[in-house]
């Protein structure tokens, strides 16, 4: 009765083998690496480049090991130490260029024929790094939508010459005002047609005649949303690949906010500026005409003008009408200016330059502002509970001149305070306006230090609680002690194994989970020993013992872990960052320590003793009870 | 030659349960009164507001630092974290100051006065982050409570479900109640840890109430209260084994796992004892005042038949 059929000998085998296969690639240190990726989906990396590399390499003495390409257009350099590193780096991006983008990475030192595989990802909490969780103000992307709607209405309205007097917002809906009721029902009608599913439209009397209520449909608010945090995610991964790290994970969490994890940048303060800034320019042209110290002490500005400021402090009145704005912008670089400022030079998608030409040519020698607008947004929580987000939007001019030719794709634009400002901005123009604005509402910095500290005093912990068990196992149960120590360590092994296989992430929460399970794991073989004792007292004989042991010890064992994994796939829904990592290794440990605590025991006691007829003792005893 | 150990002694734990009540209730009471009064430590998760960790060269003087930080404009709690070399700095959320700048300025502040100072970490933390953190912890408690509800109702009875629960309830709240009392830090990972001891004190009483089932319909003669006892002592060997590998591992956790898990595997040492000691005394017990007997589990005695025929 004690023995098993070969099928099942051949999964826990197969089990294992897969096992130290897939745990493997974490015995290996990790060593420097420069990842090398494309900045447009244009640029390919192809062998060209990667004789490019080896032929700087070479001239520059650098000696690198094998160069690995990755099947996301990606380039794998490995290197002995950090220094070549480094220097490395430079002679990539001095070869290159920023058509490419370059960044310091840690490869693990598996050999060529497990390459395959990977190691757990380590968490920001082992390895360092930046963690931000940035929430986008919906508010203003269904604002902007309704901006844009607004200027849609008066352009629609005109394209089918249906006269009306104004468009405005009024709180979260539109109002078109018309003459008479007639035009009013007329646009209705079209209206209606063109925006169906999206805008509701609703009829209002008013004072000047009637009017029109636009409001935005439930789905159309929900569709900008759903735009506004894909444009956000997208605009955020080209900004981070600009920053040049590796391996950053930018995911969105719930309905409007975004994950961004940088594993390894120890500076969050230049993180965070990018990542945060919505900074975007504008192009107006100068009221060379009007007096705009007066206009700033009270006086009245203009119609047709707005009142901004220059980066001195002095008031400027610049024309309404924009003459381009940010979006047309395809590329930028930071630079100097033929004076040594520091400089961006701009360069504009077809559109965009015709844009520009045209409103460039006819003003030839009148005078140009370079608006450069940024907001900044952050949350407070007032005294009653309820909080307030306050949106800064500055608007500066950093720049005025003479435009003296017609300018089109390619301009170059001054005014920056210093070559770290022009860098940034150029790297923002090129990555793209942010959608709408985002704030960060979480931020957490691990220093590399920490990190360290923290896998280092992780393992200690997993180790030596796991030989506290082994010796108390083995001292409680011995033979079958041994035994459920086996299934102890391919539990283990198990646990990495398909951590590892699911590319999840290792946090310090993580390897609690894993310490947790090394200690309940062991749950299942104390309460199949602990019956198989009991049985044994009971007059059973030793193989009886064994086999009712197991049997009956089966349908307690499944109800005390279903009910722990119901409690862990709770936490894993209820999904903050450290409890997820938590949930899942407990998850994981639960499910593979069923299999080695039951089957794998199961098939090594049935060939220690399973084909003993007349087995008369059984290695199971305290010290000293035992004959 | 086999030895037949004789039957083991048995301990009278039902009999026991008054003096358990007593105990337990106390131990409520006075944990929902420090909750009440005291409140909770709550770390910066679930108040929001920056705290900083900064390691340095030699012993810091943390007075000096505060009066550093005030002369900054910022009032903030500062401790030594583990050594002497190690700072904690915590910083409440503040009406008019730019929460996203706090960090790199009082790091600015601290650079001034000591430029050796290492950056170990800054956790900045919005305050409507706490405040959902708080809902969707207590979202989430409720939830599991409820999945174990169902799943013990179904697998045994709804009274054995209710005792699982208020064995449940007392562990955390005890739990909980010793973290109030103590003033320790409540912060994620202790919500963590509150999650993962209803698991396993859950784990505990379900291995007793299987017993008590299979006893149930085993042992004809013996009255509930009997069978309950016989339950108890016949798992008790297994119930302190396991506590004791748990309890192995988690002071490895506590002592070699750094400050960052320190709360964590406290809370979950707190939790193993608590719920080996309620398995044993407080979750039978309530089923034995809600008036179980043997006859409200008969319908799954056919099954159980089946499996003791199997055994020669």
């Amino acid at each position: 009765m004690n023995r098993y059929p070969m099928w099942k000998y051949v999964l826990i085998i197969s089990v294992m083998i897969f096992g130290f296969l897939f745990a493997l690639p974490n015995l290996f240190p990790s060593q420097p690496a420069v990842q090398v990726s494309v900045s447009s989906s244009e640029q390919v990396i192809d062998n060209e480049i990667i004789t490019r590399i080896k032929t700087v390499f070479d001239k520059k003495g650098i000696k690198s090991g094998d160069i690995e390409s990755l099947s996301n257009n990606k380039l794998l350099i490995r290197f002995d130490s950090p220094d070549t590193q480094l220097t490395a780096v430079e002679a990539i991006k001095g070869e290159l260029g920023n058509k490419f983008h370059t960044a310091l990475n840690l490869a693990p030192a598996t050999p060529k024929w497990l390459r395959g595989l990977n190691p757990m990802s380590l968490g920001l909490d082992l390895r360092g790094g930046v963690h931000f969780l940035m929430e986008v103000d919906m508010k203003a992307a269904i604002d902007k939508s309704l901006e844009r709607h607004s200027e849609e209405f008066r352009s629609f309205l005109r394209g089918e010459k249906i006269n009306y007097l104004g468009v405005k917002r009024v709180s979260n809906h539109l109002v078109i005002q018309f003459k008479t009721t007639e035009l009013r029902d007329q646009a209705r009608q079209k209206l209606k047609r063109e925006y169906r599913n999206q805008i509701e439209f609703g009829d209002e009397e008013t004072a000047r005649g009637a009017a029109l209520k636009a409001v935005l449909t439930q789905s159309n608010i929900d569709n900008t949303k759903r735009f506004a945090l894909q444009q956000n995610i997208t605009t955020l991964r080209k900004r981070v690949n600009e920053l040049g790290v590796a391996e950053p994970i930018i995911q969105k969490q719930g309905l409007d906010r975004i994950v961004v994890q940088l594993p390894g940048v120890q500076d969050p303060t230049q993180a965070k500026i990018i990542l945060g800034t919505t900074a975007t320019l504008e192009f107006r042209l100068v009221d060379e005409g009007a007096n705009a110290l007066a206009a700033q002490a009270g006086g009245e500005i203009p119609p047709g003008d707005k009142l901004y400021k220059e980066r001195n402090g002095n008031p400027i009145l610049l024309k309404r009408r924009v003459m381009l704005t940010g979006e047309y912008i395809t590329d930028a670089s930071a630079g100097f200016d033929e004076n040594q400022r520091p400089s961006v030079t701009i360069v504009l998608d077809s559109k965009g330059a015709k844009l520009f030409s045209r409103a460039t040519r006819a003003n030839v020698q009148k005078l140009m502002g370079v608006v450069f607008i940024e907001h900044k947004t952050d949350i407070k929580k007032l005294e009653d509970g309820s909080f307030k987000k306050k949106t800064t939007v500055s608007k500066e001019v950093i720049n005025v001149a003479r435009i003296q030719e017609e300018l089109s794709k390619r301009f170059q634009i001054t005014g920056l305070d210093s070559p770290q400002e022009a860098q940034n901005l150029a790297l923002l123009l090129r990555a793209g306006a942010l959608a709408a604005p985002v704030y960060i509402v979480e931020e957490r910095t691990i220093g590399p230090s920490l990190g360290e500290d923290n896998i280092k005093a992780g393992f200690k912990s997993v180790i030596i609680g796991f030989v506290l068990v082994l010796i108390f196992m083995v001292f409680y149960y011995r033979v079958f002690g041994l035994v459920a120590n086996m299934a102890l360590t391919l539990n283990l092994v198990l646990i990495v194994a398909i951590l590892s296989m699911l590319q999840a992430t290792l946090t310090l929460p993580g390897i609690a989970g894993i310490v947790l399970t090394v200690g309940m794991a062991v749950d299942a073989n104390v309460l199949i020993y602990e019956r198989i004792k009991e049985e044994l007292r009971n007059g059973l004989s030793p193989q009886a013992a064994i086999s009712s042991g197991y049997e009956k010890a089966f349908s307690t064992i499944a109800d005390a872990n279903i009910t722990t994994l119901i409690a862990a796939i709770v936490l894993y829904g209820m999904g903050t960052g450290p409890i997820k990592g938590f949930a899942i290794t407990l998850a994981i440990g639960i499910v593979s320590s069923m299999f080695t605590a039951i089957m794998g025991t199961r098939a090594v006691i049935n060939l220690i003793y399973g084909r003993k007829k007349n087995l008369k003792n059984i290695a199971i005893w305290e010290w000293g009870k035992h004959s | 030659m086999r030895k037949i150990p004789s039957q083991k002694k048995m301990f009278n734990f039902t009999g026991m349960r008054k003096p358990a009540l007593i105990l337990s209730t106390l131990l409520f009471i006075a944990s929902i009164g420090s909750l009440i009064i005291n409140g909770l430590n709550l770390g910066v998760d679930f108040t929001g507001g920056t705290v900083i960790e900064v390691g340095y060269q030699e012993p810091a003087d943390v007075d000096k630092i505060r009066a550093a930080l005030l002369d900054g404009k910022f009032d903030a709690l500062v401790q030594h974290f583990g050594t002497a070399k190690d700072v904690l700095i915590r910083i409440a959320p503040k009406e008019d100051e730019n929460r996203a700048e706090v960090g790199d300025k009082v790091l600015a502040i601290l650079k001034a006065n000591n430029p050796d100072i290492q950056m170990r970490r800054v956790e900045n933390v919005g305050p409507q982050i706490g405040d959902e953190l708080r809902d969707d912890g207590g979202t989430a408690m409720l939830l599991a409570l409820a999945g174990i509800l169902i799943y013990v109702t179904l697998r045994f009875e709804f009274r054995f479900s209710v005792g699982a629960i208020i064995a449940l309830i007392h562990d955390v709240v005890i739990t909980v109640g010793i973290f109030s009392i103590t003033r320790m830090e409540f912060d994620l990972t202790i919500l963590a840890a509150i999650l993962a001891i209803i698991g396993y004190s859950l784990n505990d009483t379900i291995v007793v109430f299987d017993r008590v089932r299979e006893n149930f319909l085993k042992l004809r003669k013996a009255g509930a209260e009997e069978s309950i006892n016989i339950s108890i002592n016949q798992t008790l060997a297994r119930t302190i084994v396991t506590s004791l590998t748990t309890l192995l591992v988690l002071s490895a956790l506590y002592i070699f796992g750094g400050k960052i898990i320190h709360g964590f595997s406290m809370a979950m040492i707190i939790g193993v004892i608590v719920g080996t000691y309620s398995s044993i005394y407080v979750a039978s017990s309530s089923l034995l005042m809600m008036g179980i007997t043997r006859e409200a589990l008969l319908p799954p005695e056919k099954e159980n038949e089946d499996e003791l025929s199997e055994i020669p």
